[in-house]
């Protein structure tokens, strides 16, 4: 397919969305990132049942603690799609980083001498 | 077990709001079991804090430890090498935790990250509920093992109030009331009769009434079991 998304975008793999876990996310804000986005299988064709039902429900409780902290809650999302659905991986990544662009960079910087 | 909340996150910032390097303290007890005090959920709070931190433009180092038990001496004794090396320790276990630490370590400040709720149960997962009230008395046996002390807003002992009505507490209509539950399983025994002697005065010294309680077991401070 040769399709292209933005090289703003990097990929984690894991075996399924049920291993990301909350401290991921948070770990992945905390250490400056503007935005994380978890893409896992379309709902109800878990490989492992329920692997993204599960991602997703952390997600949410990612977004919860983000908005407790007065940081948009946007930062973090949750998209599902199939492995066979490539010109929708690339869209989405379009999607993401359009939308983080719009909200900005990150107001989590560290104040610590690099 | 004893059942927690974790306090907002506001609330523990605020409390910290001028340190700049804290210890977050876990146990393993109970607040590991009810998801509110263990590693997972320290470090949880670990990061929050340190992203809230960051966005406000002053960091804080936070680092992390999960006591075996924050209820035993030796343990809390555990961290005695690290423990002066913070501005503050933010204790995620039970209201002992932070008291048995403060009592410990009496130069540093020990602040409650969690608020201790009840002595309960999961009966779902994520959903826990009260079923000891603590009162130092147990009688269970009497009500079909169900608690009228801890389980009845009114702690009644000889039957329902009039604020039962289909089984529903008057105070909550998802506090189920317990007496109708207690008849109900007495009616289905077919013991109903032993609910009809009238049950004396409680005697609530053994309760939070007489004052804080001690428990003494000769044997075991002798040390010879």
């Amino acid at each position: 397919m040769r399709l292209s998304y933005p090289a703003d975008i990097k990929v984690i793999q894991v075996p399924c969305t049920g291993r990301v876990d909350i401290l991921h996310l948070l770990n992945a804000i905390e250490d400056g990132a503007d935005g994380v986005y978890v893409a896992g299988c379309l709902e109800g064709e878990c490989h492992y049942i329920e692997g993204n039902l599960k991602a997703r429900r952390k997600v949410e409780y990612v977004k919860k603690t983000l908005t407790e902290l007065g940081i948009e809650p946007e930062r973090v999302e949750m998209y599902n799609l199939s492995s066979a659905q490539g010109a929708r991986f690339a869209e989405i990544a379009i999607e993401v980083v359009d939308k983080i662009r719009e909200l900005g960079p990150t107001p989590v910087k560290s104040t610590h001498a690099a | 077990m004893i059942v927690a909340d974790r306090k907002s996150l506001q609330e523990i910032l605020a409390m910290v709001k001028d340190n700049k390097k804290i210890l977050i303290a876990g146990c393993k007890g109970c607040v590991t079991v009810c998801n509110v005090g263990g590693l997972k959920e320290v470090e949880i709070l670990a990061s929050s804090m340190k992203i809230a931190r960051k966005k406000e433009g002053n960091d804080i180092d936070i680092d992390i430890h999960v006591l075996e038990r924050q209820c035993d001496t030796e343990y809390v004794a555990g961290i005695s090498d690290i423990v002066d090396d913070y501005d503050a320790v933010i204790s995620l276990a039970c209201g002992v935790g932070p008291q048995f630490l403060s009592e410990m370590y009496k130069d540093q400040t020990f602040y409650p990250g969690v608020n201790t709720t009840f002595f309960g149960g999961a009966t779902q997962h994520g959903v826990w509920e009260e079923r000891c009230a603590g009162c130092g008395t147990c009688a269970i046996h009497n009500f079909g093992g169900l608690c009228p002390v801890a389980r009845c807003a009114k702690s009644l002992l000889n039957g329902p109030c009039g604020g039962s009505s289909n089984g529903v507490c008057e105070i909550n209509k998802d506090t189920e009331c317990i007496w109708d539950s207690i008849v109900r399983k007495k009616m289905d025994a077919g013991q109903l009769e032993d609910l009809i002697g009238v049950k004396g005065i409680k005697d609530w010294r053994t309760a939070r009434d007489g004052g804080p309680r001690r428990s003494i077991r000769e044997e075991l401070v002798q040390g010879n079991i």
